[in-house]
């Protein structure tokens, strides 16, 4: 391929991938933007303030999510971690069906189930609650973090395993001073993915957040929907900045030798 | 041994518990519903409303999500097989920086983004404009079904194809440079060698990237709210405006008859495998 042949994909490229990020930072500095004019008209800070003013909305919510995917990550490895090592190293009658139970959240459209939980929250008043909502995060979220750290463990080498027990190490102690140290990046990936699909998620948050719990996505739709658009592409920026971290991160945790593991 | 067998059922039973309590109770009694009258009672009348009502969307929402696996597929490959075959260091290197950025960005970020960019006079008909490729007069928005499938590739495409590269770099490389030698060309290597390979882990990461888009809600709403649009808008419809619990979960019922399909896929390898 000619080096113009390959400028133009990776140009073209470039635009689709980074277009859309970079029109959201656009408006998000934008004052005033309306057609015909293809760029701002002017740009200035006012919708800044408007955002970050103490105790407004977008403060809150930003508070409001953050606990609710610390809550989230705290709740699932809880869950997922002797979950995974059980699948990873353990005997279990019907592996494949465990591992597939897992999948179910993800594998049914949960949109529906979301608003039959949210019928049901209803009697256990957990409805516009912060449990309700972590709740509903957590078993979301449990499919990433049981399958990347069965993968994790699985990809931990099990001769090293074996020389701690024939040295005399428990079960145990094995698991906490081999096992678990060995696969703490893969653990760390698969809480960087709850956290991210927490902070992310928006659905579920839809229907038994209400009215009480609004986290930022929902902050953000609402404003988005309203037209205010500088106010929906700051909060927007927000929830972009811990995304683009993991991402750029991500590789550091999640090496090939645990992929090539997931859901196996 | 017993032992061992029994502490695993032991640690993995709070995880599994949290989903039975969590789904698949909710899932039964949506699935129930979806069957009865207002009174109660057995009845079809929630599906035929909802056939009535909503046809034209159940089709949209099935090519909709169709095409865009199919289309995030076709390009996960295509990253994924230039990072492992190109022999450009720093185009690779490029790519690599490039095709992750939309990775962990949220739905409701993504139809944000989409929303003022896809516009009839968003900043993509504006860029044309200024380039010269398009006149005023001949921009066309994107903000329909078109757009939405825009915003699912953008978004899930990232997710994919880092299952997939991932997958492809950890393959054995000597039969890789062995084909080379013999002179097959970079496509034949990937589509003979590389992604029979990778062909599990591609279907794992394009059921969940279905399912997901199943079941967005934002997307819709923010892209195309009119109809023809996604049975997700319609079944909040039904809840938020009627409290119509028999009709959403009849249109429920429908998109869940849809993922059957995949997960007999993942049934199929797990089998084979074991």
């Amino acid at each position: 391929m000619t080096w113009i042949g390959r400028g133009l994909i990776f140009g073209l490229l470039a635009f689709v991938v980074l277009g859309p990020l970079a029109n959201l930072v656009l408006w998000a500095a934008a004052e005033q933007w309306y057609f015909p004019h293809k760029l701002p008209l002017t740009y200035g800070t006012k919708f800044w303030e408007q955002v970050f003013k103490p105790r407004g909305d977008a403060l809150t919510s930003l508070v409001t999510s953050t606990w609710i995917a610390l809550a989230t990550v705290a709740a699932s490895l809880a869950l997922a971690v002797p979950a995974g090592y059980a699948l990873a190293r353990l005997k279990l009658p019907w592996r494949t069906a465990i591992l597939l139970a897992f999948l179910l959240p993800q594998a049914f459209p949960s949109l529906a189930v979301y608003i039959n939980i949210a019928r049901l929250f209803y009697d256990f008043r957990l409805n516009g609650t912060m449990t309700g909502v972590i709740m509903v995060h957590t078993v979301h979220g449990l499919v990433f973090a049981v399958w990347i750290t069965a993968a994790a463990f699985a990809a931990v080498d099990r001769d090293l395993e074996l020389a701690a027990r024939n040295l005399g190490a428990s079960g145990l102690r094995t698991f906490l001073t081999v096992s678990l140290p060995l696969a703490a990046p893969g653990i760390m990936a698969s809480a960087i993915f709850v956290f991210l699909e927490s902070l992310d998620e928006f659905t579920g948050t839809f229907f038994v957040g209400v009215p009480d719990v609004i986290t930022l996505p929902l902050l953000m739709f609402t404003a988005s929907i309203a037209g205010n658009y500088q106010i929906a592409a700051i909060t927007a920026l927000i929830l972009l900045v811990p995304s683009v971290v993991f991402m750029l991160v991500i590789e550091r945790f999640l090496k090939a030798d645990v992929l090539s593991k997931v859901g196996a | 041994m017993q032992d061992r067998g029994r502490l695993g059922v032991f640690l993995v039973a709070p995880a599994l518990a949290a989903v039975l309590v969590l789904f698949v109770y909710p899932l039964g009694y949506s699935l129930v519903t979806a069957f009865q009258a207002k009174g109660g009672g057995f009845t079809l009348g929630n599906f035929a409303k909802a056939f009535e009502f909503y046809s034209v969307d159940i089709g949209f929402t099935l090519v909709i999500i169709g095409v865009s696996t199919l289309l995030i597929a076709l390009a996960s490959i295509a990253i994924g097989g230039y990072l492992v075959l190109g022999e450009n260091p720093w185009a690779v290197a490029l790519l690599r920086w490039l095709y992750r950025w939309p990775l962990f960005i949220p739905f409701v970020v993504a139809a944000q983004c989409m929303r003022t960019f896809l516009a009839k006079n968003g900043l993509m008909n504006n860029t044309f404009v200024a380039l010269g490729i398009l006149e005023v007069d001949q921009t066309i928005g994107f903000l329909d079904w078109r757009g939405i499938i825009i915003t699912f590739v953008w978004k899930q495409t990232p997710f994919v194809a880092l299952l997939v590269a991932g997958a492809m770099a950890s393959l054995d490389r000597s039969t890789i440079e062995a084909a080379r030698n013999l002179g097959a060309s970079r496509l034949r290597i990937l589509l003979e060698i590389l992604v029979p390979q990778v062909m599990p882990t591609l279907m794992v990461g394009l059921i969940l990237s279905f399912v997901t888009m199943m079941s967005v809600l934002s997307v819709p709403l923010m892209i195309s709210g009119e109809s023809p649009t996604m049975m997700t808008v319609d079944m909040a419809f039904r809840i938020n405006n009627y409290g119509d619990y028999g009709t959403a979960n009849a249109l429920g019922f429908i998109s869940y008859l849809l993922t059957p399909a995949c997960a007999w896929v993942y049934l199929k390898r797990a089998v084979r495998r074991s």
